[in-house]
């Protein structure tokens, strides 16, 4: 697998892409092992040694200089990463309190609580970069700066937790996984460990939908529901075509991106399709077939113009998933000032004591 | 109350309730890390929860297991103490009903783990460890609040008044159980005295001491509580998930 982003999907349940999690984690090891020179000459071409480096394989550290255009894609992204698991964990929030049961509570209070700590491991990333997470979170909370767009459906059964576990963290790790080899190297390494654990939330979510398929005739009928309505959101997670994709030729040349939009949808339908015929799950689209020639699955796009209208503000949940977190940051700020004023009352203690 | 099935029934309600009580602050507390640690919190009261229900289950032998005695009892079945079933109000109220909560459960599962009953004395040995952490949290916050600024001296100093009514009933003399809570109040008293006089609160004079959790009589939250828990297990009888 050494070498090949993808290996074929023989763990129906997800557990090829934690293999290939691995793969990615040697290959930093290795990568982070092999002869460096200690940084640029006093007289080198700043520019020169940063593109050596990325030609190379190897990580750009936050000390490094890098062109500002690189820096500003990054936080971009990384950001709107941290801000996606942040605002991703209400849609499964909004099931917590109904869980059908102690164990699948205690499993799905634990992933959204696994959702909380992506979002803080990433902020950190992205603080690496120059910018303070007050200023990240000021940036969502303003509707500046945005989250992925399939956190503004809603969850109205249980089974949207094993349609979210199994088609949107399923997709998010395809997506992910290539940015496990990202050329910055803090959102490298914390991709690896994001990727980990979401490749259990991803088999926790098969296994939801496993077993619904196979319970009762309304079980059943919830799981393929869910599976309905969140298809097509999904597919839409790997953003515009490539024709339109407007970050991605840049972001490729820098080893930000490494496949195409176009290349990691149809990476994760052939995914799919397997692990949907062991669910006893059908897949909504009358047009998916084998196609022998390209050795893929030909299927439906997703609507593209609503993936514009939902990035845009106009998702059955946008404003709602917003006034959510805006609410919450805002009756919180009583409780922050006062950590701060007890901090402060006790640091100005400390002083007393050591004068 | 009678006996280890009672005592077992109580403590296990009281992790559920305070469990799910604390996963209504997910998504919703004053900081991401605070989020974490309150639902962490929420998953030890809710992993203490599924020892004592089985553990309850298999003592009345009725072929009950956790689910069914979470998702299949009403209110009037249930035996948690009133405390845990209180609204969470604002962070201040869900602050001094974890600490409180701690404050008690942590002596309790501590006496629990040295007891004659195995299981029990396992699950106390188990859950103490945890209640040391929900105690330090809770303190840590009600001298925060308590000492913080003006409003937040205010809301805390509230938040005690209204919840400490509520704590009396945690001590209700039953000596037959495995521990018997009246022996547990002196440890509270410490724990509890030193950190409110710290965050500058003071402790009230209330002589209303509200009762009925152990015997089923709750207050008017618990069955809004039960109802949209069991929801979805009601609506579904026989299934598996």
């Amino acid at each position: 697998m050494y070498g090949n982003d993808f290996s074929a999907p023989d763990d129906a349940a997800g557990g090829g892409l934690l293999g290939e999690v691995e793969a990615a984690e040697a290959e930093l090891r290795e990568a982070a092992g092999r002869q460096r020179r200690g940084g640029p000459a006093p007289d080198e071409d700043l520019a020169a040694y940063f593109t050596e480096v990325i030609d190379a394989e190897q990580k750009i550290e936050p000390r490094d200089w890098m062109p500002e255009a690189y820096r500003r894609t990054l936080i971009r992204q990384i950001a709107q990463h941290a801000h996606s698991e942040i605002i991703g964990m209400q849609p499964e929030g909004n099931w917590i309190s109904r869980a059908p049961s102690l164990k699948r509570k205690a499993i799905l209070l634990a992933k959204v609580q696994d959702e909380a700590g992506h979002g803080l491991y990433l902020y950190a990333a992205a603080e690496t970069l120059g910018i303070s997470r007050d200023e990240l979170v000021r940036l969502l909370l303003d509707g500046r700066q945005k989250y992925s767009s399939i956190f503004n459906y809603p969850t109205l059964t249980w089974a949207d937790m094993g349609a979210i576990g199994w088609l949107v963290d399923g997709a998010a790790i395809v997506n992910q996984v290539p940015l496990c080899r990202c050329s910055y190297g803090p959102y490298a390494r914390a991709m690896i460990r994001v990727c980990k654990e979401e490749s259990f939330h991803q088999r926790q979510g098969y296994e939801i939908l496993h077993t619904l398929a196979h319970g009762t005739p309304a079980q059943q009928a919830m799981a393929q529901d869910a599976v309905d309505r969140w298809w097509y959101p999904s597919l839409a997670m790997f953003g515009p075509p490539d024709g339109n994709s407007t970050h991605s030729a840049q972001s490729m040349a820098w080893k930000i991106k490494r496949f195409s939009n176009d290349d990691l949808r149809q990476r994760f339908v052939d995914m799919c399709v397997q692990q949907a015929e062991i669910l006893g799950l059908r897949i909504p689209d009358d047009d998916l077939r084998w196609n022998e020639e390209r050795q893929a699955y030909d299927y439906t796009q997703p609507d593209y113009d609503e993936l514009m209208r939902v990035i845009s503000g106009d998702g059955p949940c946008n404003r709602e998933r917003m006034a959510h977190r805006r609410a919450a940051h805002a009756d919180g700020a009583w409780v922050r000032e006062a950590a701060a004023a007890y901090a402060a009352k006790r640091a100005g203690q400390k002083e007393k004591v050591a004068a | 109350m009678n006996g280890p099935l009672d005592f077992t029934l109580g403590l296990g309600d009281d992790a559920l309730i305070a469990a799910q009580r604390l996963a209504e602050w997910t998504t919703r507390a004053p900081e991401m890390e605070e989020d974490i640690a309150l639902t962490n919190i929420a998953l030890d009261q809710l992993g203490a929860a599924r020892l004592l229900l089985s553990y309850a289950g298999e003592l009345e032998g009725a072929g009950r297991d956790e689910d069914a005695l979470a998702y299949l009892r009403d209110d009037r079945q249930f035996r948690n103490v009133l405390l845990v079933e209180l609204p969470n109000g604002d962070f201040a109220v869900t602050m001094a009903k974890l600490f409180f909560l701690a404050a008690y459960q942590l002596p309790l599962y501590t006496a629990l783990a040295g007891c004659a009953d195995e299981r029990l004395a396992a699950i106390g040995a188990k859950a103490r460890k945890e209640s040391a952490y929900h105690l330090d949290h809770g303190a840590l916050w009600v001298k925060r609040l308590g000492d913080g600024t003006e409003e937040s001296h205010r809301r805390m100093q509230a938040a005690v008044d209204q919840v400490w009514p509520y704590t009396h009933e945690l001590f209700a003399a039953d000596p037959a159980a495995p521990v018997d809570p009246a022996t547990l109040r002196s440890a509270f008293d410490d724990s509890v005295g030193p950190v409110l006089a710290e965050a500058t609160l003071t402790r009230p004079e209330s002589r209303w001491a509200p009762v009925g959790g152990r015997t089923g009589v709750h207050t008017e939250h618990l069955s809004y509580l039960l109802a949209e828990m069991q929801v979805l297990h009601r609506a579904h009888p026989g299934a598996k998930w």
